[in-house]
């Protein structure tokens, strides 16, 4: 594995048009322009990079390719440099079509409904508390690196039944998966093998001691044969669980609050109307939708009267129907009390985000027990904020300035 | 006269996303899974039409109907 070559730099886009490329740092740091420009120009455009990839534009084109598995596979959901063969059932249900599908994900279901996030609340509000504990006195804080990133990783750890303070092994994994990984197999290759030797430890484990997480749940799970789940099958779900659990969400608070830091009126209004938190959440998941996710085109077809042809992956940005002006009036403003918002930040169709009901109880908590402690803060003038690259967009560094006394 | 309101989830299309049970809690249940259905007959209790007509509104899968009868 050591002679594989480093992986190609990509040379600076000059031509959104025809040759998007989203791990340009121009898309990295304010993708929203390029989104606006493109979609005037078409509902559909297309790369030569990554080996062809199309982007629908609008929101009726995203919502299309989202309920159309038929030509639109979940076989690959990353956009990449490369095109690897497929392993069987790589992580089910995200990756997998129907009639697959519906069994795997109808497994994963009820261990994340409302209720059952119900009865994680105290804990991921906990979680919050002690972070914030940690910083309270001081006057700058990196908010990304202190707080944001630390609340998913620990809800889901606590979920799962494995230990919170193995947080750092996880976020590494993420990033060598979603971000690194785009343009470095081995990479991506080196940490699935270590999330997977990481889990059979903690199968291992409970063949001897049952525990009462999501692990066991898994391992006592059955199939539509009534036999239990093969390893590899629980294997995958797990290091799904993990993956999709923890930067998108940190992704999402994250960019709550920077909102927040340099809107001064959203803030304010917030502490003075906690009750709007809900419909406010709703609309920073719109405005800034973590989740890019893609297909494979199997077969072809026509989207918005464009013609889609196999061979090609699509990067399905949910974000950038979520800004999309014909669905959304004031697309690019924030409303905090925006009252109608059929937004797709979780995905449309059969693959609507399994972890939705835990992402919004966490960015809800998250947000409500930061601003009831630390209702006043800003943009610290002398850092800056950076964001991830790729698949899922979010602030990895925010600092801030706490106080009133800035 | 008030016109009587009825909703409706059509189990097909609904993929659990909940928006309705959040905003109109007293108008939809959820299954095991999480996917929604109308709470009773559908029946919009007098004083719930808003409530109604923003669960609709919100459901990004477009499977609530709220039917005038």
């Amino acid at each position: 594995m050591s002679d594989v070559s480093q992986p190609a730099a990509h040379p600076p886009v000059t031509d959104w048009l025809n040759d998007f490329d989203h791990t340009d740092p121009q898309w990295t740091e304010d993708p929203f322009p390029i989104w606006d420009e493109l979609r005037a120009a078409s509902p559909v455009v297309h790369t030569e990079r990554f080996l062809g990839c199309y982007l629908p534009t609008t929101y009726e084109a995203v919502r299309a390719i989202a309920n159309d598995p038929e030509h639109f596979s979940s076989r690959r959901i990353i956009v990449r440099d490369a095109r690897p063969e497929i392993t069987k059932s790589a992580a089910p249900p995200i990756t997998s079509d129907p009639p697959v599908h519906k069994p795997a994900k109808q497994l994963l279901l009820p261990p994340f409904t409302p209720d059952a996030m119900k009865k994680l609340e105290p804990r991921v509000r906990a979680i919050c508390n002690e972070l914030i504990d940690g910083f309270i006195t001081e006057k700058q804080v990196d908010a990304a690196a202190r707080y944001t990133k630390h609340i998913p990783v620990r809800a889901i750890a606590h979920m799962l039944g494995i230990p919170e303070s193995d947080s750092d092994l996880f976020i590494n994994w993420i990033h060598m998966i979603l971000e690194l990984g785009i343009k470095d197999e081995n990479m991506l290759l080196q940490a699935v093998h270590e999330m997977s030797d990481y889990f059979s430890a903690h199968i291992e484990e409970r063949r001897s001691r049952p525990t009462d997480d999501l692990i066991s749940y898994l391992m006592n799970a059955r199939g539509k044969d009534g036999q239990p789940l093969e390893e590899e099958h629980v294997l995958g779900s797990l290091r799904l669980l993990l993956i999709a659990g923890i930067d998108t969400t940190w992704s999402a608070i994250g960019s709550s609050l920077w909102h927040l830091a340099h809107t001064p009126a959203d803030r304010e209004r917030l502490v003075a109307e906690p009750e709007l938190m809900p419909t406010a959440v709703e609309e920073f998941l719109r405005a800034y939708s973590p989740v890019t996710m893609a297909r494979e085109v199997v077969k072809e077809t026509t989207v918005s009267g464009c013609p889609v042809k196999p061979g090609n992956m699509v990067l399905l940005s949910f974000p950038a129907a979520n800004r999309d002006p014909k669905m959304f009036p004031d697309a690019d403003k924030v409303v905090i009390d925006r009252r109608e918002n059929r937004h797709a930040a979780f995905g449309l169709g059969i693959h609507r985000c399994v972890g939705s009901n835990l992402a919004r109880m966490e960015m809800q908590v998250a947000l409500e027990e930061w601003l009831k402690r630390i209702p006043d803060f800003a943009l610290d003038p002398a850092g800056s904020v950076t964001w991830s690259q790729g698949t899922v967009r979010g602030p990895r560094q925010l600092p801030f300035l706490l106080g009133k006394a800035m | 006269m008030a016109e009587r309101l009825k909703v409706h989830v059509d189990p097909d299309k609904c993929q659990g996303h909940a928006r309705c049970k959040a905003l109109a809690p007293e108008l939809f249940e959820l299954d095991e899974y999480g996917n929604a259905h109308e709470a009773g007959d559908g029946t919009v209790p007098a004083g719930l039409e808003d409530k109604a007509w923003l669960a609709k509104s919100n459901c990004p899968e477009i499977a609530i109907d709220v039917i005038e009868e």
